[in-house]
């Protein structure tokens, strides 16, 4: 049993890295994940945790220093949000190559333009092609479990590869709930410490990361990379069955809320899967079977027990918090792909909903099984909610 | 200090920190100069390299030319790569992980440093992190073909911006990197040049020393961009340092120092004659921007010489 504290999404990312402990934290602000990196750097000042934290000048210098400091041989964190994840991309890009498994916070947030500080999911979207391991979370008990989880997940042998925790920006980041932490020394355990296996510190052992690689060798880095990448669901099985021991949770790859007998299920991220519990049981209780899949492991996909899980379903509305203009909108297109196997295909809805921060109301959801279950659907052209006319 | 032979022992004696076998260029300064500077340091050293001619040629990639930890990551953040290092190396030590000290090495080439790589360069710098960063200045982006840096002297034609019937080449004077990291305070600032190999070495064992963070810049003639036979590269340096094109001086705790005061100064066509990026100085019509290039390199000249004097601190 752990302790209940009452406190935001970005304070039990820092409550999770309190734990951990890392070699080195590197930090540069970004609303909404500033409080993140500020709570982290009062547990440093008041020598609750002795990890040597970098105030780097960027973000790209703080993608660069974690990269540095992890090659070294240190367990190396950061966070950031929207502008901050755009601007250090390059780095972002280049971290799973090296097979640096650094955990990152993300607290999503519009990009710019217009300038927006608020949610979505356009951050995110925006780098899910280049090799971190992606995992959501629903609120701030699920931010402070799954960056443990992805610790152990990122640093494994068979994967080294970096993982981002994301979490809505305000939404989750700067609203206060109850979250049950976990013993100290339990949770410490369960972490570990890095190995220095192959850190550049180790001076009687030189070598040299990051070489240039041409056409006859890079093929085969980037083949390895896909490699490690599709060996992470069984890891992430393992180590979730490792963290249950400790959190009496399960930790599947996505969620699934009353879609057993459901006629019509809503697919969403992160925050609004709660709003969308809340419209489940207010259509349920008008007698309709609807039910959600809300996704947690986004990369590596799981499109085989996606598939499984959605095989019985005749209708699937696919809620998104960013556009992937002139194209599907990221979420639908995995699920359009991974229910293509099927015998039997659902019919399929797109929607567009709550973008630069506007607010999805359950009865907005409850208007969109009405739509789902009414066969009044358009499968090639996105539906927006809460739109102005 | 060491003589020049046991220096040439220390470079490519077995225990070189860099090795035969790389790409470089023929007639290319940098192996002389990387291997003095490496060879100035009395414990093991990282690298970190920017991308660029260095990391280019001595990597590809099955083979590695280093012989001492070595890492690249992008063009403009290898200060801020050194940070993580440090910062790592920090951690590794309290925690007992590791033992034993190290220098932290990063380099880049003048596009690395004074352009892309300028504000990761200055916010390492004022955070004091204790690593020597390196820039082999050959004025310009000579690994991928002479394209215009922040380096690029006044007057020299580039692919970006070349000479041509209404251009000189290069309108703008170059930024003064030794002083702008300087002005940050750090304990040492040295400007060197590859010919002078005992002036290198000194300045890279007070960087490495240095009780925070050092910058050396050097000087590094570009056989293949600047167009001279490959036999005459340490002729190019020692004649920039000659014309007062390239000073030898350091800055140490804020102290201005000149290394070297030729006690002739050579005119700048001794300098320009016979590279290609300047041949069209010489020119009818161009004489003008050799004229204003020699009074520029002495004023700046002038200037160095009463900051020294002043005794002022940066």
């Amino acid at each position: 049993m752990g302790v209940k504290k009452a406190i935001t999404g970005a304070q039990a990312a820092a409550e999770a890295m309190r734990q951990i402990n890392p070699d080195v934290v590197v930090a540069y602000p970004i609303t909404p994940q500033t409080p993140i990196v500020e709570q982290f750097a009062k547990y440093v000042a008041d020598g609750i945790v002795d990890t040597e934290m970098v105030p780097v000048e960027s973000e790209h210098s703080a993608m660069s220093a974690a990269v540095g400091a992890e090659t070294a041989g240190a367990r190396a964190m950061s966070a950031t949000s929207s502008q901050g994840l755009a601007l250090m991309w390059e780095v972002v890009a280049a971290t799973p190559g090296l097979r640096l498994p650094i955990v990152m916070s993300l607290v999503n947030r519009a990009l710019s333009a217009p300038i927006n500080i608020h949610c979505d999911h356009s951050d995110v979207m925006g780098v899910t092609t280049v090799g971190w391991i992606q995992i959501f979370s629903e609120n701030a008990q699920e931010v402070y479990e799954n960056t443990l989880l992805a610790i152990r997940v990122a640093e494994d042998k068979r994967i080294q590869l970096p993982a981002m925790v994301n979490q809505d920006g305000f939404i989750t980041s700067h609203a206060v709930e109850p979250v049950e932490i976990f013993d100290d020394a339990l949770v410490r355990k369960f972490v570990g410490v890095r190995s220095l296996d192959r850190a550049l510190l180790d001076v009687e052992h030189p070598r040299s990361v990051g070489p240039l690689v041409l056409p006859d060798y890079y093929f085969e880095f980037k083949r390895a990379q896909e490699e490690a990448m599709s060996k992470v669901f069984e890891v992430y099985r393992e180590v979730g069955t490792e963290l249950s021991a400790i959190t009496g949770k399960q930790y599947p790859f996505f969620e699934t809320y009353r879609t057993d007998d459901a006629e019509a299920v809503v697919v969403v991220l992160n925050s609004a899967a709660g709003t969308a519990k809340a419209a489940v049981d207010a259509v349920r209780a008008q007698g309709k079977k609807v039910g959600m899949l809300k996704p947690i492991l986004f990369r590596p996909f799981p499109y085989t027990e996606v598939r499984d899980a959605l095989r019985h379903v005749p209708v699937v509305g696919v809620l998104d918090r960013s556009m992937d203009f002139g194209a599907y909108a990221p979420v639908y297109s995995e699920f359009r792909n991974a229910l293509w196997e099927l015998d039997k295909r659902p019919s399929m809805q797109s929607y567009i909903y709550g973008l630069g921060g506007r607010d999805i109301m359950t009865t907005e959801i409850e208007a969109v099984f009405e739509e789902l279950l009414s066969g009044e659907l358009d499968p090639e052209h996105q539906r927006y909610i809460g739109l102005r006319g | 200090m060491p003589t020049l032979q046991e220096i040439a022992l220390k470079t490519d004696g077995v225990d070189a920190r860099i090795v035969s076998g790389h790409r470089m260029c023929s007639g290319c300064g940098i192996g002389p100069l990387i291997k003095t500077v490496l060879a100035a340091s009395d414990k093991p050293v990282i690298v970190i390299s920017a991308t660029g001619c260095l990391e280019v040629v001595t990597t590809i990639y099955p083979f590695t030319a280093w012989n001492t930890p070595w890492m690249h990551v992008t063009f403009e953040n290898a200060a801020s790569v050194a940070s993580g290092v440090e910062a790592a190396y920090k951690a590794l030590k309290r925690r007992g992980k590791i033992d034993g000290d190290v220098n932290i090495l990063a380099v880049g080439g003048d596009g690395g440093t004074y352009d892309i790589g300028f504000q990761a360069l200055s916010g390492a710098l004022e955070r004091r992190h204790k690593f020597m960063y390196l820039v082999y200045d050959n004025e310009g982006y000579m690994n991928t073909g002479n394209q215009r840096s922040g380096a690029t002297p006044f007057g020299a034609s580039t692919t970006t911006v070349p000479a041509g019937k209404v251009s000189f080449g290069k309108p703008q004077w170059r930024k003064n990197l030794v002083e702008i990291a300087a002005a940050h305070r750090i304990p040492y600032v040295g400007q060197a040049a590859v010919h002078n190999t005992l002036d290198l070495y000194k300045k890279a064992q007070k960087g490495f020393n240095a009780d925070g963070p050092a910058v050396l810049a050097v000087l590094q003639p570009c056989t293949t961009n600047w167009s001279f036979d490959p036999a005459l590269t340490m002729q190019y340096s020692k004649l920039a340092v000659e014309t007062n094109f390239w000073p030898l001086y350091e800055i140490e705790n804020g102290f201005v120092h000149i290394s070297t005061k030729p006690s002739n100064r050579k005119p700048i066509e001794e300098f320009l004659k016979g590279q290609t990026r300047f041949r069209h100085l010489f020119k009818p019509g161009n004489e003008h921007v050799i004229v204003e290039m020699q009074k520029m390199i002495d004023d700046e000249w002038a200037r160095l010489l009463k900051l020294e004097e002043s005794g002022i601190q940066f």
